[in-house]
């Protein structure tokens, strides 16, 4: 917000304030005498590009052809598209997209709703507000592994933690990993305890950074808090849900880690996600056709992200 | 992974798959003793049993230290040994499978070959099949075998006054009065998904009883699991005992040690399991040796009633080696009754050597005896991956489906049946 105001000189001048001392300035002045020119000799780029094309490029370019033979480490064999028809003819590949979305769908929306609902909490004027922020942030630091054995034990059934507390009101709660039902569903929930606190970090700076002009006006006009959050809050924080909602969605697009911890995509293929059905195929040692897998998934990436890359981008600009 | 035989199982099984860091092999000091290194999985079995050995061998033969190096088991340690013989980066000797899984090591690039070798003199001659690719030896079978089927407690038996079924109806009637008098009948422990495939996989001896040619057909792509009904059989039965509610409560989230503990605490009656978990469970209750028995997975025909067998993994030599002979030296002690005795006094036996000479010792645990009884009648039977190369890799999860009654059973025997298909194109073979 304040460096708005302030006139950013660096963006608008030659980028020799990114670099320090001499080098740069040097690098500044044989521009400005042939006009053109890149700001380093090109031999300081060197290192960067070797490294960028022996650790992305080339495994890159190798994952397109792999992906197009029957590879077992020791050799690989050309099988033209094979791979890429036994990977869409995968049995649980139709689950997989639909527990994916799924999965997306539900964790992004309750991000969403209980984001905003402790992002208006804690920005009330609330007694130990600073501790409850903290409190409610922790979870995103957590690795996410622990998280899910952690969850593993306390979801038991019968001995379990929540299962104890479920039966002091006399409720016997169901396997709740172990079952075709709920197991989707119970790692979702903990996907969202983990990530919520990330979600409640952004509404409380999209909230804070609402002009106290607009409550103030509410008040005049004789409003309470349920108008102060319907009519001011709620439409004027929709930058912020806009970011958890796209932030939590892609992240629910490529979840895997707290699946593969709670339940490894069980019981059977019940909360299998497309991640996990490519993991599944490497462990299996089937080389060439899950590297297919990542191809597509590849694909169908950058198929979603380019255009929600060009809308958001557009987004950008129009406020 | 490819196929996932024995020893994946028990290594996976005993859940010790913390991250295992192999480090690399120490070149050997001039004039000293030669190092050879020995890569094995990080079970607790596993471990001790290739500690005893190296132990043993090295009291024998005092020019050659063996050092022990540990990795990961399961899938992922499949993928190590798999990425550290295409680099040439192996161990000296290693511990792997035998049966199916082998096979996809690619033994004739990366391993040395040991047919004919006077390293194999006392090796069982119906063992060698399993350590083979295209005709040609590659190892020498490390430590005993084990049995697939039903691990049961005998206390419980013998208080309801039941006898051992050798039909599955017999078995079924059991169940009954097991749950009538208050215990659970079938331990299932879903969330350790490969102990959801006995019933399948422990069937084999059954299957072989009825269509001999099966294995063969199989691998050559003429028979499926489901258009042969003997082969559907197993998982019908793990939809039956389901259905009839015959599983623990929690079966879905439950973990292979806590359906050992459920079996050894008398809680649960009946575990489909191999024998091998138990040893390493008589530390802490030593009453397994003596309360928990073993009987194959009953069929149709009492007359044909018998059990399956799996065959100890393997010890091989990689073809990157440098001490050839050292190497040579300390696989011609691993098959030999000296060796078997050593690991036996560190790992009790849970099913028969497959070395001349070596015998289970007499206070074996209850599970290697019964074990042994259906050998000597011969009516034991390898598991299907000793048999042929094919074994799908989803198998444990359309088993827990199954199992669970999320799939009925022929549907999950024709996604078997794919899965199947899936991965013998991946191997290249004839027929599919």
């Amino acid at each position: 917000m304040v460096t708005r105001h302030r006139p950013d000189t660096r963006d608008a001048g030659p980028r020799d304030g990114a670099g320090p001392g001499l080098p740069a300035r040097r690098a500044h002045a044989r521009r400005a005498r042939r006009k053109t020119g890149p700001a380093y000799p090109y031999a300081l780029y060197l290192p960067a590009a070797a490294v960028y094309i022996v650790i992305f490029l080339i495994p890159t370019a190798m994952a397109f052809y792999f992906a197009l033979t029957r590879w077992t480490l020791f050799d690989s064999e050309f099988v033209g598209l094979d791979n890429f028809r036994d990977f869409l003819a995968e049995q649980n590949l139709s689950i997989g997209f639909r527990n994916t979305v799924v999965y997306a769908v539900v964790t992004s929306g309750l991000k969403v709703v209980l984001g905003l609902g402790l992002g208006v909490l804690l920005t009330s004027k609330l007694r130990l507000r600073g501790f409850l922020r903290s409190v409610v942030f922790f979870p995103v630091l957590v690795s996410t592994v622990a998280v899910g054995i952690t969850f593993s034990v306390l979801l038991k059934p019968g001995t379990g933690l929540v299962d104890r507390v479920l039966a002091l009101v006399g409720i016997s709660g169901p396997d709740w990993l172990g079952e075709a039902g709920t197991a989707l569903l119970s790692v979702a929930l903990v996907d969202v305890w983990k990530g919520v606190g990330l979600a409640t970090v952004i509404y409380i700076a999209g909230i804070l950074s609402i002009p106290q002009d607009y409550y103030q006006a509410v008040s005049a006009d004789g409003g309470n808090a349920w108008h102060r959050f319907r009519h001011v809050t709620l439409p004027l924080s929709w930058p912020a849900t806009y970011s958890v909602i796209i932030l939590s969605f892609i992240g629910g697009l490529r979840s895997f880690d707290l699946i593969w911890t709670m339940t490894r995509g069980g019981p059977g293929f019940t909360s299998d996600v497309i991640a996990s059905i490519i993991y599944k195929q490497y462990q299996s040692g089937f080389f060439g056709l899950s590297t297919a897998g990542n191809v597509l998934l590849f694909v169908v990436v950058t198929a979603i992200v380019i255009p929600l890359n060009w809308f958001l981008g557009r987004r950008q600009v129009a406020p | 992974m490819k196929l996932k035989a024995s020893l994946a199982l028990i290594s996976a099984s005993l859940l010790l798959a913390a991250c295992g860091g192999g480090s690399d092999a120490e070149p050997a000091a001039d004039g000293g003793p030669v190092t050879l290194s020995f890569l094995v999985d990080n079970g607790r079995l596993t471990l001790d049993g290739a500690k005893a050995l190296a132990d043993a061998f090295m009291k024998t033969d005092p020019g050659v230290k063996v050092e022990v190096e540990t990795r990961p088991g399961g899938t992922e340690g499949d993928n190590i040994v798999k990425t550290r013989l295409s680099t040439g980066d192996m161990a000296d000797v290693f511990w792997y499978n035998s049966g199916s899984l082998l096979q996809a090591l690619n033994p004739a690039q990366t391993m040395v070959d040991l047919t004919g070798d006077p390293v194999l003199a006392n090796v069982q001659k119906d063992f060698l099949p399993v350590v083979s690719h295209a005709g040609k030896v590659y190892g020498v079978p490390a430590g005993a075998g084990m049995g697939g089927g039903i691990l049961y407690n005998r206390e419980v038996y013998d208080r309801l006054g039941l006898k051992v079924p050798t039909t599955w109806a017999e078995f079924m009637a059991n169940n009954d009065r097991i749950k009538a008098d208050g215990i659970t009948p079938v331990i299932s422990t879903f969330k350790d998904t490969w102990t959801s495939q006995l019933f399948v996989l422990g069937d084999f001896h059954n299957v072989r009883a009825q269509v001999p040619a099966f294995a063969q057909d199989y691998t050559a792509g003429k028979a499926k699991f489901a258009a042969t009904p003997a082969a559907a059989a197993g998982f019908e039965h793990l939809a039956e005992v389901h259905a009839k509610g015959h599983l623990n409560k929690g079966f879905g989230s439950a973990t292979a040690e806590e359906g050992l503990k459920m079996l050894v605490e008398g809680k649960g009656a009946h575990y489909p399991m191999l024998s091998a978990m138990l040893p390493p469970m008589l530390k802490d209750t030593p009453q397994v040796a003596t309360d928990i028995g073993f009987f194959g997975i009953p069929g149709t025909d009492p007359a044909e009633n018998g059990a399956t067998l799996w065959e100890p993994p393997g010890i091989y030599i990689a073809k990157s080696t440098e001490k050839l002979d050292a190497a040579k030296k300390f696989l011609a002690f691993v098959a030999s009754p000296a060796a078997a005795e050593a690991v036996g006094k560190v790992v009790q036996p849970a099913g028969p050597y497959r070395i001349e000479g070596a015998t289970l010792p007499d206070d074996a645990i209850q599970a290697a005896k019964d074990l042994q009884a259906y050998i000597d009648k011969g009516a034991t039977t390898p598991a299907l991956e000793f048999l042929s190369p094919v074994k799908g890799p989803a198998l444990e999860q359309i088993t827990v489906a199954v199992g669970s009654g999320l799939t009925p059973p022929a549907e999950g025997a024709a996604q078997y049946d794919k899965d199947v298909e899936k991965q013998a194109k991946q191997l290249g073979l004839e027929g599919w």
